[in-house]
């Protein structure tokens, strides 16, 4: 991206909507040989009798010139990190280190089979237990699982946990606690557990409003989720107020880790008095979000919670060598095997490169770098918490409502600029919210162009509000119909299309 | 190394943008009681060269199953991946992509996934698949419990026969209270269709089982639906999606839901992951369906496109309302499982099914031919199949293990004998199961041999 081209929109995208695989190629084509069966053949009808497939599946039929063709295609119709500035806040949509990629497909960890001799993983397991130690480290929290699948899986897992030890004490709970700037996610791990969900409102600086907070903290409250810093880029300065009251009536603090890249090497969740985090590693240490998973959501807990996490856990024996530890008192397997290895491999490989100093120097610059944008952006939209953010901000779009101009028109008109849209209408309590978070990974010519590029809309509003309304020109669809696509869903293809 | 694209000069002229004196300031939210006053305690940070040369040696302090004759399934199974596979995931509009929220820019992510939700659709005959689940195990638990929200009933009776990790990941979720879990015998290594149905009543959600089952063995799907119909229940039934190109669909067969691990399409075995869930059902229940859905629509133009869909289920609008807590899924391995049945397409895929069943069998035989081992049941299997070594297994898999051969998984069935459990793919040759066998042989003689011996010492001693 260059930034004298930034405030000006590219020119039309020359890829257009491509046809479905099912639509390419010959019938009877492929591009691998049907293996050779060197043994004598087997009946399939006399095997499985009425149990045999009616007839062959119905799967495309293409060379590999056109599965390559096709999938290239595709992908030019996607916009990544790797295309673009890429603002999306709570997502954290950092450049991703290619010796990360690299060392997950190392034969040494992608060939390896779960249930191999312990003696032939030993790699594997030192991997994971110096992962684990160093995500410890740098939440405060020691007792580490590297189970959870995912952030949302993650706080499940936690929150089993807190079950565990609250039943363990004879004292089942009922309700968990939540700000109502809480990710979607939150509430519904909440209800899949089997609590009820208490909402709170926030107070009029955007922070946990601790006197409403106190007024349903009670003996049937399990926990209190919180993400700090929270969803509008604010650190919370109350927090310990905040743990020490949760505590105060026997309930756990956990502390949802989506915006742990403003806080490494500056704040661990565990002395701010958090019992569990869950850590996004498809977030803050870079393994990518791959357009939509997988991630990794390890569990980091208090040492009094520790075990309580699922098992096994890989850990450290004598003279160097490695292991797995079943507990009698884990809360159970939350998914297979050992998690999504091969996602922890790139956050582990991404910590090695960093250190202490540069996981330190990610949390200054994005901190810095969303300040940066948010004192530029903030004379030509709304600020609603005027105060100094952390790795990401909110701003409204309330001002250009008065055009008949939205949130979402401005996001879709950023794509014309060449940028991917920021995160909007999220946290719900701002109107026509706009979140931006530029992580660490990215120059000041870039920021710079994405401050241009701004200004060129919000004059474009007032000008033409029409070319925003109508927007996006330049990409390799425009605006869908969503209405339809929901009213008459239309989720497969079928040979009768 | 360090990722930021900054220098020391041009954070100077941030500072002074933001009008703050120091990187300190703008920290100041943070109550110094709970700042961290020291460096975090890891190592330094690596150079690429010193970095790589350190991944290489944890990798190879492994020695990886692919390395080994491997024999070795139970859920995770060593199947060719055609090159182009990982050459398309490899491309950075995919994998540097987040989830397809704004449709103008990810087409590419979510054709693919249409594309993918059509095959898993054709493989397991039912009408809706989903963008992808964690993994097998939790698209197992996501079906139970949408069992529950469709039956509005709660109590699941799962198949002795399914993996046990499963039935553990499931029993976990269950003391959330939200459902009850029964587990039903599977002796005889596999179900007993009139003992299932002593179980089922009108309290009964779902009856979950496996097809083949944890021991290779396929269950009878078609009269276990029919018990669980009988009663109201659905029939959850979770496949291996290599050999549903060549057994009867689970949709056919009478299925309310179809899950599955992912895996063994085009997904390397990676330590037991990330492979992904797969997760199919009825359109009746589409409301119902966890997790993401991509749906055909046309732009602003007319032009054929695709977007998020149904999202009304999903956390980030309906909160504690939705159907899953479910955000990030395995997207990057659905496009692997996409791009994977388009390369080997229909022929390939029951030709692959064919070979690793009929390798499978002639292994069973060689095996059970050289008197060692012996059958602990005798029902129609896949590729996959447990046997009772007459013996020492762990000893005889150890053994082999020093030849080159993983010899399967030792498993242990309840009070019976230990198991040992094979998996054979289409990766194995005649030439490397007759090696096996051979191996086999020679391990069991003199295994028995050093046992004499030891026997015999043992009763000299006595005797001295």
């Amino acid at each position: 991206m260059s930034s004298e081209m930034s405030n000006h929109p590219r020119p039309p995208c020359s890829v257009g909507p491509q046809k479905s695989i099912f639509g390419l190629g010959t019938p009877g084509s492929s591009c691998v040989a049907v293996p050779e069966i060197d043994v004598p053949d087997i009946d399939l009808d006399a095997l499985l009798g009425e149990s045999r497939r009616e007839g062959p599946p119905v799967l495309p039929h293409v060379t590999e010139v056109e599965v390559m063709r096709h999938y290239s295609h595709l992908a030019q119709m996607n916009f990544g990190v790797d295309s673009g500035f890429y603002p999306l806040g709570s997502c954290t949509m950092k450049y991703n280190p290619r010796i990360n990629e690299d060392a997950a497909r190392l034969e040494g960890f992608s060939g390896l089979h779960p249930y191999q001799p312990e003696k032939t993983v030993q790699g594997a397991l030192r991997l994971m237990v110096e992962l684990s130690e160093a995500l410890a480290e740098i939440s405060g929290l020691p007792g580490v699982t590297l189970q959870p699948a995912a952030g949302a899986h993650g706080e499940l897992t936690a929150l089993m946990c807190f079950r565990a030890a609250h039943e363990a004490a004879g004292d089942p709970r009922k309700k968990v606690i939540l700000p109502d700037t809480a990710h979607g996610t939150n509430p519904a791990t909440v209800a899949m557990g089997g609590w009820d969900v208490v909402t709170v409102p926030s107070n009029d600086q955007g922070l946990v409003d601790l006197d409403a907070l106190k007024a349903v903290l009670d003996t049937d409250v399990a926990a209190f989720m919180l993400t700090n810093p929270n969803t509008l880029g604010l650190f919370d300065p109350q927090i310990q107020e905040i743990t020490e009251a949760v505590h105060a009536v026997g309930a756990f603090a956990y502390c949802d880790g989506a915006n742990l890249n403003a806080v490494l090497g500056k704040s661990r969740p565990g002395d701010q008095g958090f019992d569990a985090l869950h850590i996004n590693l498809h977030k803050t240490f870079s393994t990518p979000h791959g357009g939509g998973g997988p991630g990794a959501g390890p569990v980091c807990v208090s040492g009094d919670l520790a075990h309580y996490l699922p098992s096994p856990l890989p850990v450290r024996v004598a003279d160097g060598e490695f292991s797995t530890l079943q507990l009698g008192t884990s809360v159970g397997r939350v998914r297979s095997f050992f998690g999504n290895f091969g996602v922890l491999v790139k956050a582990y490989a991404y910590i090695k490169a960093l250190g202490a100093e540069g996981l330190e120097e990610v949390s200054e610059q994005a901190v810095l770098s969303a300040n940066y944008l948010k004192e530029q952006l903030k004379e030509v939209f709304d600020l609603p918490y005027d105060r100094t953010c952390m790795h990401e901000f909110v701003l409204s779009g309330t001002r250009f409502k008065a055009e008949g101009v939205r949130t979402l028109d401005i996001a879709k008109r950023l794509l014309d600029y060449g940028f991917h849209s920021p995160t909007v209408y999220f946290p719900s309590i701002v109107d026509e919210a706009i979140m931006i978070e530029p992580t660490e990974t990215e120059s000041v010519s870039t920021l710079d162009g994405f401050v241009e590029a701004m200004r060129a809309i919000a004059d474009e509003a007032v000008r033409d509000p029409d070319i925003v309304r109508s927007a996006p020109h330049t990409t390799p669809v425009r605006r869908l119909d969503e209405v339809r696509a929901a009213r008459d869903p239309h989720l497969r293809w079928s040979p009768t299309q | 190394m360090r990722y930021v694209p900054v220098s020391g000069e041009q954070r100077e002229a941030m500072l002074r943008a933001v009008g703050a004196k120091s990187i300190e300031q703008l920290f100041q939210d943070i109550p110094s009681a709970v700042r961290l006053k020291r460096p975090l305690d890891l190592e330094k940070g690596m150079s690429e060269i010193d970095l790589a040369r350190s991944l290489r040696e944890l990798a190879e302090a492994n020695k990886p199953a692919t390395g080994f004759m491997n024999f070795a399934g139970a859920g995770v199974y060593d199947h060719y991946i055609p090159s182009v596979v990982d050459h398309i995931l490899r491309k950075p509009e995919f994998f540097t992509a987040y989830t397809p929220y704004q449709s103008e820019a990810s087409q590419g992510t979510l054709q693919a996934i249409w594309e993918f939700q059509s095959m898993i659709c054709e493989l397991t005959g039912m009408e809706v698949a989903n963008a992808s689940m964690y993994d097998g195990a939790t698209a197992f638990v996501e079906a139970a419990l949408m069992a529950c929200r469709c039956t509005k009933r709660s109590r699941i009776v799962v198949a002795g026969s399914v993996h046990p990790e499963w039935a553990e990941v499931l029993y976990t979720y269950s003391r959330s209270g939200l459902f009850s879990m029964d587990v039903v015998g599977a002796e005889g290594g596999k179900l007993d269709v009139d003992q299932v149905r002593e179980q089922l009543d009108a309290g009964v959600a779902a009856l979950l089982v496996a097809d083949p089952n944890f021991f290779g063995v396929f269950e009878d799907v078609c009269a276990l639906g029919k018990a669980a119909h009988g009663v109201g229940a659905m029939l959850v039934c979770a496949s291996n999606p290599i050999l549903l190109s060549v057994t009867k669909t689970p949709g056919d067969a009478g299925a309310d839901i179809v899950v599955g691990e992912g895996q063994p399409l085009g997904n390397p075995m990676s330590f037991g992951g990330p492979g992904l869930g797969f997760f199919a059902c009825r359109e009746k229940h589409l409301r119902q369906l966890p997790g993401r859905l991509v749906g055909k629509t046309v732009d602003a133009e007319g032009k054929t496109a695709y977007t998020l869909t149904l999202s009304t289920r999903e956390q980030h609008i309906r909160r504690e309302r939705a159907t899953s807590n479910i955000c990030s899924n395995h997207a990057l391995n659905a496009l692997a499982a996409g791009a994977y049945l388009s390369a080997v397409g229909s022929a390939g895929l029951t030709g692959i099914a064919r070979a690793c069943i009929a390798k499978a069998h002639y292994l069973r035989s060689r095996l059970i031919g050289t008197k060692r081992f012996s059958a602990p049941f005798d029902d129609a299997f896949g590729y996959e199949f447990a046997l009772a070594y007459d013996g020492d297994a762990e000893e005889l898999h150890s053994r082999l293990l020093d030849k080159g051969i993983l010899a399967g998984v030792v498993i242990e069935q309840w009070q019976g004998p230990e198991l040992m459990l094979f998996a054979v793919t289409e990766k194995r040759t005649k030439e490397e199961m007759d090696m096996f066998v051979a191996e086999v042989i020679e391990i069991a003689e003199a295994m028995e041999k050093a046992e004499q011996t030891e026997d015999t010492e043992t009763t000299e001693a006595v005797e001295q």
